[in-house]
Formats: C-alpha cells, sequence, structure tokens
C-alpha cells in the first residue's frame, strides 16, 4: 500500500515538473508558432543564479526568487533581442535563432563559469523526508507537487479571468484577428515569454534539487521532456501539455519501476517506444486542438 | 472621414493593387464589389492595417494611418468584421466580446455595452459562457458584429458578411447592416453579393484587378456598367470550385 503511494507521488513530482516545462514551451509555440529550443537554457540560467549567490547572507527563499527572476529576465531578453528583430522574416529563421540562442547561453556559461559542475545552494528540507508505513517520500518530490499545483491553479485564473489572459488564449488561436481588436503584438509575445520563464525558473529549483549542481548542458534533458510531453500531449493545447507531462512521467517511473533489473539501462527506449505507440493511435496527441482554429473554411 | 490615395500594395511578390482611391463620408454606407481576387480584402487589409500598403496614402479623420499596426488603427475608431468572422472558438461568447472591449478601460462602461449587445442580439445572451465554436454560422457572425461593435467605432467595416450563410440569414445580415447604418454608423461593406449590397449602399466602387473600375451611387452603377458581367467573373469562379467541391 505504502509502495504505492510512493510511486504515485514520484510519478506525481516528476509530472509536475514536466509538466511545467511543457507548458512554457507550449505557451510560446501558440502564439508564435516557434518551438523554443533555447528553452531549456533558462534552467541553466536559474541553476547558475543560485550558483552565484551560495553563500550570500540571503535566506535561501530568496535567493530561489531570484534564480526564477533570473529566468525570466532571460526569457524575456532572449525574446527582444533574438527573436523579435526577425519575427516577421520566417519561422525557421526563427527556429534556427533559438538553437544559436541555446549554444550562446551554454558557451558563455562554460566561458565565464567553468565546464565542470558547480553546487548549488538547496534549503534543507529538500533533503528531508518522511516515512509513509516503510516507505521514505521525500519532502522535495511533495513540495515540486504542491508549488506546480498552486501555479496551475494561477495560470488557469489569470488565462480565464484577466483580460490578457484572455487575449493570450485568442492570440494563440489567431495573432492577426488579436491584434485587430487592439491588443499589442508585443505586449501579448512579452507576456508568454514571461510566464514561459517563471515556469522554468520555478522547475529548475526542483530539477536541480535532485542532484544539488548545474553544469552549462543541464537545460538539454528537461528540453527534450518537455518536447515530448508536449507532442505526446498535443501541441496546440494548454491542458494537453500537463496531461502529456503527467503521462510521460507516469510511463517514465512505471517502466523504472516495474521494469526488470537488467533491463534498465533501456528504460529511455521503453519510454520513447511507449510514446511512438501512443502517437501512433492519436498522432494529434492525446488532447487534439483545443485552441487551434476552428473556424476556418 | 476615411479617404484612400492611389494605394499599391503587394502579397509577397504578387502585385494586389494598383493605385486604388476611394472614400468613406460621415455616416456613409458605402459597398465595394467585385470578383474574387479583385483586391477587395486587400483594400480592407490595407486599412486595417494588416498589409502595409508600397504607396500611396490613407487618410482617417484628417490624420495618415498608413502602415500603422492593426492594433493602433482600432484605437483610431476603426472595426473590422473580417472574412470567415475569425470569433476564437475556443473562447466563450462573452470572452469574445470582452477583448472586443479590450480598447476601452471602464468596467462600468463595458457592462453597459454588453447588456446593450446582449438586446441587439438575444441569442448571445442565451451562449453567454457556451465556446463561441460551437455556434452556428449565423451566430458566429452575430458575435463578430458585436464583437467589432464593443470597440465604440466610428468606422465599422465588415468584409463579406454574407458569406457562407443561408439565404436566410443572408436577409437578416443584410437587415442588421442598414439597421445600424440607419443609427447613425459609417460602415464600409465588402460584397461579393453584389445586388444585396446596391440595394443598401449610398455609394458603391467596383474594383477589378487591382484598380477602381466604376464608382457613384448605386443607380449610377447600375446604369454605367454590367455589374453582373464585372461579377461573373466571380460567378464562374465559384461555380468551379462548386463543381471541384462535388467530385
Amino acid at each position: 500500500m505504502s509502495e504505492a503511494f510512493g510511486f504515485i507521488v514520484s510519478a506525481l513530482s516528476l509530472g509536475s515538473m514536466y509538466a511545467l516545462m511543457a507548458l512554457g514551451l507550449v505557451l510560446i509555440y501558440g502564439i508564435l508558432k516557434l518551438v523554443n529550443f533555447a528553452y531549456g537554457e533558462l534552467i541553466m540560467v536559474a541553476g547558475y543564479t543560485l550558483y552565484l549567490l551560495n553563500g550570500s547572507p540571503l535566506p535561501w527563499l530568496v535567493m530561489g526568487f531570484c534564480a526564477i527572476l533570473a529566468a525570466i529576465v532571460a526569457s524575456v531578453l532572449t525574446e527582444y533581442i533574438a527573436f523579435r528583430p526577425i519575427r516577421d522574416k520566417s519561422l525557421t529563421a526563427m527556429l534556427i535563432t533559438s538553437f544559436a540562442v541555446s549554444t550562446l547561453f551554454q558557451n558563455a556559461a562554460l566561458l565565464l563559469i567553468s565546464p565542470r559542475s558547480r553546487v548549488v545552494p538547496l534549503p534543507d528540507i529538500f533533503s528531508q523526508s518522511i516515512a509513509v508505513g516503510n516507505v521514505l517520500i521525500q519532502m522535495r518530490d511533495i513540495m515540486a507537487v504542491v508549488v506546480t499545483f498552486v501555479l496551475l491553479g494561477a495560470l488557469t485564473l489569470l488565462l480565464n479571468r484577466t483580460v490578457l489572459g484572455i487575449a493570450l488564449r485568442a492570440a494563440a488561436d489567431n495573432m492577426r484577428m488579436t491584434r485587430m481588436l487592439g491588443v499589442p503584438a508585443n505586449l501579448l509575445i512579452s507576456m508568454a515569454f514571461a510566464i514561459s520563464g517563471l515556469l522554468a525558473g520555478t522547475v529548475a529549483l526542483f530539477w536541480l534539487g535532485r542532484t544539488a549542481s548545474v553544469t552549462p548542458g543541464i537545460g538539454l534533458e528537461p528540453l527534450i521532456v518537455a518536447f515530448v510531453a508536449t507532442v505526446l500531449g498535443g501541441l496546440n493545447s494548454l491542458v494537453g501539455a500537463v496531461v502529456g507531462g503527467y503521462v510521460l512521467a507516469l510511463m517514465t517511473v512505471g517502466i523504472n519501476t516495474f521494469l526488470p533489473q537488467d533491463l534498465v539501462d533501456y528504460r529511455q527506449a521503453f519510454t520513447f517506444a511507449l510514446v511512438i505507440l501512443v502517437l501512433l493511435f492519436r498522432p494529434e496527441g492525446l488532447i487534439s486542438s483545443k485552441i487551434g482554429t476552428g473556424n476556418r473554411p | 472621414m476615411l479617404e484612400l490615395r492611389d494605394i499599391h500594395a503587394r502579397y509577397g511578390a504578387v502585385r494586389v493593387l494598383h493605385g486604388i482611391s476611394l472614400e468613406v463620408r460621415q455616416g456613409e454606407l458605402v459597398a465595394i464589389v467585385g470578383a474574387n481576387g479583385a483586391g477587395k480584402s486587400t483594400t480592407l487589409s490595407a486599412v486595417t492595417g494588416v498589409v502595409k500598403p508600397n504607396a500611396g496614402e490613407i487618410v482617417f479623420k484628417g490624420e495618415p494611418i498608413a502602415g500603422l499596426p492593426p492594433e493602433a488603427i482600432v484605437r483610431k475608431g476603426i472595426a473590422m468584421v473580417p472574412e470567415n468572422r475569425d470569433i476564437f472558438s475556443a473562447l466563450t461568447v462573452e470572452q469574445n466580446l470582452r477583448l472586443g472591449a479590450y480598447i476601452r478601460r471602464d468596467r462600468g462602461e463595458y457592462l453597459r455595452d454588453l447588456d446593450e449587445m446582449f438586446a441587439l442580439f438575444p441569442i448571445l445572451a442565451d451562449r453567454r459562457t457556451q465556446a463561441a465554436g460551437t455556434m452556428s454560422g449565423g451566430e458566429q457572425q452575430q458575435l463578430a458584429i458585436a464583437r467589432a461593435l464593443m470597440s465604440h467605432p466610428q468606422l465599422l467595416i465588415l468584409d463579406e458578411p454574407s458569406l457562407g450563410l443561408s439565404p436566410k440569414l443572408v436577409e437578416q445580415v443584410f437587415a442588421l447592416v442598414q439597421r445600424l447604418h440607419g443609427q447613425g454608423m459609417t460602415i464600409l461593406l465588402v460584397e461579393q453579393n453584389v445586388a444585396q449590397a446596391l440595394n443598401i449602399a449610398d455609394r458603391a466602387y467596383l474594383i477589378r484587378m487591382g484598380r477602381v473600375e466604376a464608382a457613384g451611387t448605386p443607380q449610377e452603377l447600375r446604369r454605367t456598367v454590367d455589374v453582373e458581367s464585372a461579377y461573373l467573373g466571380a460567378a464562374m469562379a465559384d461555380a468551379a470550385i462548386g463543381r471541384e467541391s462535388m467530385k
């Protein structure tokens, strides 16, 4: 029984990180039709911010907020400096730019800090755990789930109740029409990148919390995971991104738990095989377009 | 109120407009008619800022507006009901209307306008919390018009409002346009439904291959040009499309 509880908490906590990452990716995709491959580097930026603040007299919570803020600033600036000037040119140009930005961030970290991993400060509660029956549950996992649920709730309110949130959803459906109603494109895009940065920064705290260290290439795995989760859930749906994140985590944790010991090394292959299987039957993703264009002839 | 002077525009490499000049005066209902691909929608896109003209001037209330982005144009007082309606299908009816009022900041005024729209379009009140995409074509057209009115425009532009609607609904839409005009709204209407458009317009422009071919009152237009033959290109194209989709 308690094993089952442990399994659920693991899947939920991993799924929470996947879901937030995927959501950040889909928000940008919805509004710009750009898969932002520089997105993983936001985790790196948050990580190095924590590293640089290490040893400062600030309480950890303040450091955490600074890290999230750094991710937001990096995200918004990336859009302003790299994507905005070429936005009207072509989608391919933006896609390639996102690779360039990703490389630039990684090389900056290699050059300015170090290719070797650096220790990030973590709060004590991250290393604590509570016993449920004979299973130890990490406090960090519970916190990841709670923080994610709070963020998802806040985001839902924002997107359904505020004018700018509604405009953001409208722009994902039809940017041209949204602008014709007077909503400035730049405002919406900056906002999408800010939210995307907030999500990545928050994920960073928990992602780095697993190893307590940061490397220049740390962003790659969460990026790939987020990308797979969005494809799984449906690239045009915010709900799909969240569902995709949790389903992917469930598959991953399930395979880790139930795969025979000598096959564990191949767990990624099994995960991706499962993803391919799902997409064979639902090529549009689990949740088909909710914000897509419904009224075209 | 609105004046286009010698507007040239292109879509990519294709030149679509070769010097369009037209005028809409305060309180007028002006129709632009012409065949498919004549440049009617591009003309409107130039006015709403979606397409930047290569040359020419667009003046609205004495102010040049050519080249301004769409979000700035609507603030000048020009609202658009686009072809295909372009309602936000995942949003509720009320959220669509809320965005229509985006440039208006007063909450109290917004609520009053909302009630006014629900009085004008009762079906929208019934569908208030429903996703707009689940409504019928006619209902979506009403929503698109109501959404445009929420910005309190001085000039209302309608691009093919009768497109894809049943004959009965077409009647209703034209009656509505006429009613808005009767209340003093200045309207620029683009239509392929030439006969109906000429019936309600004060003046009309016939556009052909990116140029103004004829202009005047509906009577003058009917007298000086064979409007039906100018329109025939579109009718034949439509028929061809119809045959194509029958296969």
